[in-house]
């Protein structure tokens, strides 16, 4: 009677949005050629359907669409090219929203190629100039750099030898100085006795290297004057500035030069000649500065040309950009689809929810009619063998705990979706590790920060740290509020307790106890109201008065939690109509559970609030031990014994109830199903004789009873142990909460009243600096680190292994929103 | 510590070793390769390579594409994959690694010196060069005269400068000499390699000590083929043989007196290892002989990745990736050309 009422109930509960994934439906597009860009277009934008590939044996370049991929990709490449290029002359491609019509692919096409080979034109002059412009620099370097080490050496050299340069340049023409770029280097004329040189200005990281070869290719004889260049020049490649160095080789003979010339090649140096004669460096010099001056003009014009050619097209690089995807998008997806026999229509198959097909027709339907084709879009139901996809509809609240359950493993198609508990669950379960209302304030006022800012930092790019901080900015809130919660409770303001609620309930028995030695309390009025009495607060009994308190809690805490579990995966097996895991699962499972553990909770719980004083180990281990024996003190209430052996024996039950009845069970359905089989085939004798062995085998494909023996033996083993194990795990819901307190008590003692205690200002401020930022680092970011870990552990691991599955796909529409979200 | 690398190779090797395997998962198998050879134009070939590990690398280079091109942008990416694992090596592994492009600044060696001998321009010779046996004073090659000054001016600076010790003669460079210089050469390194791996022990010799093994026999017998009609001496010849090896030391002697290919034949059945790769040719054939020996090379070069904590596996994954250049240039080639029914001809395939 009870149990159907309970059925009847059940069963008229509303649908929980979130509990179930949605209903999905496997459908079918037949869409005629002419409509298909369109349509597909147009179901990018609603973003509802996922497409499946049906070409999936095909490699990209044998699809259908791969020419219009391929002029994609050219597109891109080229926008690649020009964003490239933007960044470089250093102007930011500001997305100014310009409204203008949309352009159609082709044009866009036949645009970027002519912006393309505009911009190349443009580079390829500039760096003609700019490599001149580079030449002239040098020169001019060379020229300042080098006349300094020939008036030097000239003052050093023999007067005659002088004179001898000074002659030879005087037959030297100089006439041709016009054609400076042209003439790749000058030396002094074939001068068998004197010194020559060559000067020329090289990249200062090759300075050591190409002395030491010089070095040897002359065998030492040699005189290498270095010196390093005022300015920086740009490499033309790299368009990197470079550190260069100009220097001055001296040298005598013929094979010398011919050495040193190649050895300047191959180490990149260029070489610029140098007359020694003053006058000339003086009207050479003149002639390179004013060239200088002109090229630098021409290149400033070119410049500003080229950075407004670039600014047009900044404006609408990020639109560009975002049609090109969206058009490969939509070519990607229209590989996908197969073409029909006729070679008239493409045929897709895809999943979408169920509750979107209406939404579809409509798109497809307006589709067809903007497409002014004749015939309509098919659209329809049809059936799948593959299980459907999992999609949960989360709103930007639960979208961060729909994540943490998804980063275990996505739920199985409609399975009961742990993140609907998730949401109070973690959060709370965190602060019970995490109690502290001064660190609950301090992380509510960053979960706030970042929610006020939503709208501001949605829209820009953020660091991947910060992306997960802002990610889960709800969880933060809730956390922060639930550790506000739980530090009133355990009444800690950055480990100092308050008198919120009232005054204490003790006093001391007489004047003489101190603040700082609190014994010999006495209660002298009702219990503190709400959460833990401030005078435990430096008691000689606070630990052992906390810790009880916590690790009671927790066990409470992690029964409740795995029950919840082992319910769920009743109704699981509920909603899937498997009545076998009810029976041989859920219900042994509950069983043994709550027998040994549930009743250790009912203990805690009789024990506060009788105030007995009885041992709950002794009581716990002794019920194993020895059940028979008296309890003596440590009964806590009338029938005790008799129930612990009641409750033992039952545990004892539920593990063989759990282990044996259904593979056993699942065998025999098998073996009916099969034998209905058999005679099925024996009908017909000719297919009898090569359907034997076959058949034979299916059933053993089928069916493998030792292996679903040891599955369940495995699941049966895993849970019992697991129940054990599972409790003491919530034990760290305890060790955590009290290395957090007693952290927070270490700083807020050993720093910041130990400074205090001193009377000078600054030792005051330093330690109120190392208790902030022992707060804010350890506190508030490591522990704050830990203790999450510490809760998605027992979510993942002790909550989720009662009942989640999570051995199911995520359902990924075809959508352009998700398309451009994911641009690099 | 014969045996116990397992206790102390992943405190310096294990990050690389793990990240070595990583690439080698990235190698193509006979799945791309079946795609490949049904390209119709080197975009399609463009196309498939964006599906992999190469496509960032290709990614950016305009439509009309050449094969040099490709394999010059795949090439980048097995060198920037070398210079991680080199920059994150710690002794004896950066060594190790170090001695692994040795090969290729041989060879770099012999070709801009065979250029500058031809009158090529320095700067075409050097785009040629494999970016792997790069050096810094590599441009000045051109500078020398012959093989002293080569040793007196550049070499000296290098790690090949040991190796140049048999080869220091006043000679002017011809082609014959530089052929000998890069025999030499080669041979004093292949034995530097062995000794070197040697020294490691364990696991690392073991194998390196296959695969080098394998190396030196297959140049002992491409030096063989490619001298028979030449005006080298038998002596002269077997100078160049590497001294460690299957073949050593008595099919050496033997290989040094062959007059044709199939004396070659006769002396490399004896050995049981070549004797399938020399089955499998009809007489008087040499062209599939490197690809015989290629694919034998492969896979030798596989199995070295059947053992854990050792460092035959970069060398192996060198080379393998290497091979993989090497068929998507010839699969290239083939498109380019419109000769794809040869492509087969060349490729082999790694998995």
């Amino acid at each position: 009677m009870v149990l159907e009422k309970m059925e009847m109930f059940l069963d008229n509960l509303q649908p929980m949005d979130l509990m179930r994934s949605e209903k999905m439906s496997f459908v079918q597009l037949i869409i005629p050629a002419e409509s298909a860009h369109r349509a597909i277009s147009y179901l990018g934008e609603l973003g509802l359907l996922q497409f499946r590939d049906l070409n999936a044996d095909k490699s990209p370049f044998q699809r259908t669409f791969v020419n219009q991929v391929k002029r994609c990709g050219e597109m891109s490449r080229k926008l690649r090219f020009f964003k490239d290029q933007i960044n470089k002359a250093g102007l930011l491609s500001s997305a100014h929203p310009v409204i203008e019509p949309d352009v159609e692919l082709e044009e866009l096409e036949i645009q970027l190629g002519e912006h393309e080979n505009e911009l190349i034109e443009m580079n390829s002059n500039s760096e003609k100039l700019q490599q001149s412009y580079n030449e002239l620099l040098e020169f001019k370097m060379v020229l300042q750099k080098a006349v300094g080490f020939l008036v030097s050496s000239n003052s050093h050299a023999v007067a005659e030898e002088t004179e001898l340069n000074e002659n030879v340049y005087s037959n030297d023409d100089y006439g041709e100085t016009t054609s400076l770029l042209e003439q790749e280097l000058r030396s002094v004329p074939s001068n068998q006795s004197g010194l020559r040189f060559i000067s020329g200005i090289i990249p200062r990281s090759k300075v050591v290297r190409f002395e030491r070869m010089l070095f040897r290719a002359t065998r030492g004889n040699m005189l290498f004057n270095q010196a390093p260049a005022d300015e920086e020049i740009m490499d033309p490649v790299s368009t990197e500035m470079v550190e260069k160095t100009v220097f001055v080789v001296f040298f005598s003979g013929e094979q010398a030069r011919t050495k040193i010339l190649k050895i300047c090649e191959a180490f990149g140096a260029n070489c610029y000649p140098v007359p020694e004669d003053v006058t000339k460096q003086r009207q050479i010099t003149r002639e390179v500065l004013s060239r200088l001056s002109e090229l630098e003009a021409t290149l400033d014009a070119g410049i500003r040309h080229r950075n407004k050619a670039l600014a047009s097209i900044g404006y609408q690089l990020t639109k560009w950009m975002n049609m090109v995807k969206r058009e490969k998008a939509v070519y990607d997806t229209l590989n996908m689809l197969n073409f029909d026999v006729t070679k008239k229509c493409l045929v897709g198959e895809g999943w979408c929810p169920s509750f979107a097909k209406a939404q579809i027709q409509e798109t497809l339907q307006r589709a067809t009619f903007d497409s002014n084709s004749q015939v309509g879009i098919i659209f329809h139901v049809m059936d799948a063998l593959e299980s459907p996809p999992t999609y949960f509809r989360t709103n930007r609240f639960t979208n961060a705990f729909q994540e943490i359950v998804d980063a275990y493993g996505v739920a199985r198609y409609e399975e009961a979706n742990p993140a609907v508990y998730t949401v109070v669950t973690f959060p709370f379960l965190f602060a019970v590790m995490f109690g502290d209302w001064g660190h609950g304030i301090c992380l509510l006022m960053g979960a706030l920060i970042l929610i006020a800012r939503e709208s501001k930092l949605s829209s820009q790019k953020l660091g991947s740290f910060m992306e997960m901080l802002f990610g889960g900015r709800y969880v933060l809130l809730l956390m922060a509020l639930f550790s506000i919660y739980c530090g009133l409770i355990y009444n800690e303001f950055f480990s100092v307790p308050f008198h919120i609620f009232g005054g204490s309930a003790y006093k001391c028995r007489d004047t003489t106890c101190s603040d700082a030695h609190i014994a010999g309390l006495m209660k002298y009025r009702d219990p503190y109201p709400f959460g833990v009495d401030p005078s435990w607060r430096g008691s000689r009994s606070e630990l052992p008065f906390l810790n009880s308190l916590k690790m009671k809690m927790s066990i409470l805490l992690g029964v409740a939690q795995m029950n919840l579990g082992i319910i769920l995966s009743y109704f699981n097996a509920r909603f899937f109509g498997n009545s076998l895991d009810i029976r041989y699962q859920f219900v042994p499972q509950i069983i043994f559970l709550n027998c040994l553990f549930g009743y250790l909770s009912l203990l805690i719980i009789i024990k506060w609030c009788s105030g007995s004083q009885a041992d709950l180990y002794h009581v716990m281990i002794y019920m194993f031990l020895s059940p028979t024996d008296d309890l003596g003190e440590n009964q806590l209430f009338w029938g005790q014994r008799p129930l612990q052996i009641l409750l033992l024996l039952l545990a004892l039950i539920a593990v063989p109830w759990m282990l044996l009845p259904k593979p056993f069970i699942l065998k025999k359905l098998h073996t009916e199903r099969f034998q209905g089989r058999t005679y099925g085939i024996l009908g017909t004798s000719e297919m009898d004789l090569d359907m034997e062995p076959g058949s034979a085998r299916s059933h053993h494909d089928d069916f493998n009873f030792s292996e679903v023996f040891v599955h369940q033996m495995i699941h049966s083993i895993e849970f019992v142990l697991g129940a054990v194990s599972n409790t003491a795990s919530y034990l760290r819901l305890w060790a955590l909460s009290l290395a957090h307190s007693e952290l927070s008590t270490v700083f807020y003692e050993k720093v910041l009243l130990l400074a205090w205690g001193y009377d000078n200002i600054i030792i005051r401020l330093v330690g109120l600096a190392v208790f902030a930022f022992a707060t804010a680092f350890i506190l508030l970011m490591m522990e704050t680190l830990s203790a999450f870990l510490h809760a998605l552990r027992l979510h993942w691991v002790e909550f989720q292994n009662k009942f989640y599955h999570g051995d199911g796909y995520k359902f990924k529409p075809f959508s352009f929103a998700s398309i451009t979200e994911d641009d690099d | 510590m014969y045996g116990f690398e397992a206790l102390t190779f992943n405190i310096h090797g294990g990050y690389l070793e793990a990240i070595v395997r990583g690439h080698r998962s990235g190698l193509f198998t006979a799945a791309d390769y079946n795609n490949l050879c049904q390209c119709e134009t080197l975009d399609d070939i463009k196309m498939h390579l964006s599906a992999t590990e190469y496509g960032p690398y290709l990614q950016n280079e305009p439509s009309p594409l050449h094969t040099t091109t490709i394999v010059e942008k795949c090439t980048l990416k097995l060198v920037d994959e070398y210079k991680h694992m080199l920059c994150q090596a710690t002794e004896p592994l950066s060594t190790f690694l170090e001695y692994c492009r040795y090969g290729h600044m041989i060879d770099n060696v012999v070709l801009i010196v065979t250029g500058t001998l031809h009158e090529r321009d320095v700067q075409e010779l050097l785009e040629k060069c494999h970016p792997l046996g790069m050096f810094d004073s590599i441009a000045s090659l051109a500078v020398a005269q012959n093989m002293r000054e080569l040793y007196r001016l550049v070499l000296v600076d290098t790690p090949l400068a040991p190796y140049f010790s048999e080869c220091i003669t006043s000679e002017d460079l011809d082609d014959m000499n530089i052929e000998i210089m890069r025999n030499t050469l080669y041979k004093a390194y292949l034995e530097d390699f062995n000794r070197f791996c040697q020294k490691l022990g364990g696991a690392t010799a073991e194998i390196m000590s296959d695969l080098l093994a394998f190396e030196a026999d297959r140049r002992a017998v491409n030096i063989t083929i490619n001298s028979i009609g030449t005006e080298l001496t038998r002596d002269d010849r077997k100078k160049l043989y590497s001294n460690f090896g299957l073949l050593y030391p008595y099919g050496h002697e033997e290989l040094a007196v062959c007059e044709d290919l199939d004396q070659v034949r006769g002396v490399m059945e004896k050995y049981p290892p070549y004797q399938s790769i020399f089955s499998r040719l009809s007489y008087g054939e040499s062209q599939l002989l490197d690809k015989a020996f290629y694919e034998e090379e492969v896979k030798r070069l596989c199995l070295a990745f059947e053992q854990q904590f050792h460092y035959a596996v970069f060398f192996a994954y060198i080379r393998l990736r290497e091979q993989e250049i090497r068929n998507l240039m010839w699969i290239s080639e083939c498109v380019a050309q419109n000769q794809k029914s040869r492509v087969h001809d060349s490729v082999v395939f790694i998995f």
